[in-house]
């Protein structure tokens, strides 16, 4: 049996990739994927915890997150189409109009 | 074995993000995305966790990746003039990652780990009745997010917005 701690160190790694492909990409789709990894990774510490706590309050904690998730996924995607149709552009350096 | 699995796993798991987010083109980065979340899915079940598994399997790299996909192809922004990063932006991007990995490490190490817990058997049923018990107001709720995020993307998607 292997102890809490990878499976946490396993999710730090892949919210750490999430964490910086979200500081160097520039395509807004590609930011999205990786906040979907982040999402991912927190799942996989919500799915250890109920397992290593033998708790089910984390397993309905990740369905939540999921549910979530998919919300976000189809208003993001939403509004990066509606951007390219205005700016003509998926660059999030390109839009900076809020920014002074 | 559960060791060999989980390194198994966790070793496509993390091939798979780092493939997303170094991937030059973006389907190919929800291809490598669509890995790791199978990769994750086979976690899940080592975790004892089947049903989480088959939600992620169905919602992730089912609905999600295909979603993903589908703006990629419909915006065809594969060729660009400009380079993806800047090489400043990926340095201090790095950085900043490297000692978030490290704050992180340092909370998970400086903590007593967990003895595994004895398993229990019907995974399905323990969800599910938790889930209409315990959390029906957060499961409504989650139902009502949906509906709202629905509502949001065909807005959002319509021609004059």
């Amino acid at each position: 049996m292997i102890s809490s701690s990878f499976y946490l160190i396993l999710s730090a790694t892949l919210f750490t990739i999430g964490v910086v492909g979200v500081l160097t990409r520039r395509n807004a789709v590609v930011v999205l994927m990786c906040i979907e990894l982040m999402l991912n990774s927190a799942n996989l510490t919500f799915v250890a915890f109920s397992r290593y706590l033998s708790s089910m309050a984390g397993q309905v904690f990740v369905l939540m997150a999921v549910a979530v998730a998919a919300a976000e996924v189809a208003v993001g995607l939403g509004l990066i189409i509606a951007l390219y149709r205005q700016k003509k552009t998926a660059d999030v350096d390109d839009v900076n109009i809020l920014k002074w | 074995m559960e060791m060999v699995l989980f390194f198994i796993f966790a070793a496509i798991a993390v091939v798979g993000a780092l493939g997303g987010v170094l991937a030059r083109q973006s389907d190919h980065s929800a291809l490598f995305l669509l890995l790791n979340f199978v990769a994750l899915a086979a976690i899940y079940v080592t975790l004892n966790a089947p049903f989480l598994a088959a939600v992620q399997v169905i919602v992730y790299a089912g609905a999600i990746v295909v979603m993903f996909l589908f703006v990629v192809m419909m915006l065809n922004v594969a060729h660009r003039e400009r380079p993806e990063t800047r090489p400043a932006q990926r340095y201090a991007g790095l950085a900043l990652g490297g000692l978030f990995l490290v704050g992180l490490i340092y909370v998970v190490a400086s903590h007593p780990q967990l003895p595994p817990e004895l398993t229990r058997s019907d995974n399905v049923a323990e969800v599910g009745k938790a889930l209409f018990t315990e959390y029906l107001l957060p499961f409504e709720l989650a139902g009502l997010l949906l509906l709202i995020g629905v509502v949001g993307a065909v807005v959002l998607g319509k021609r004059e917005i």
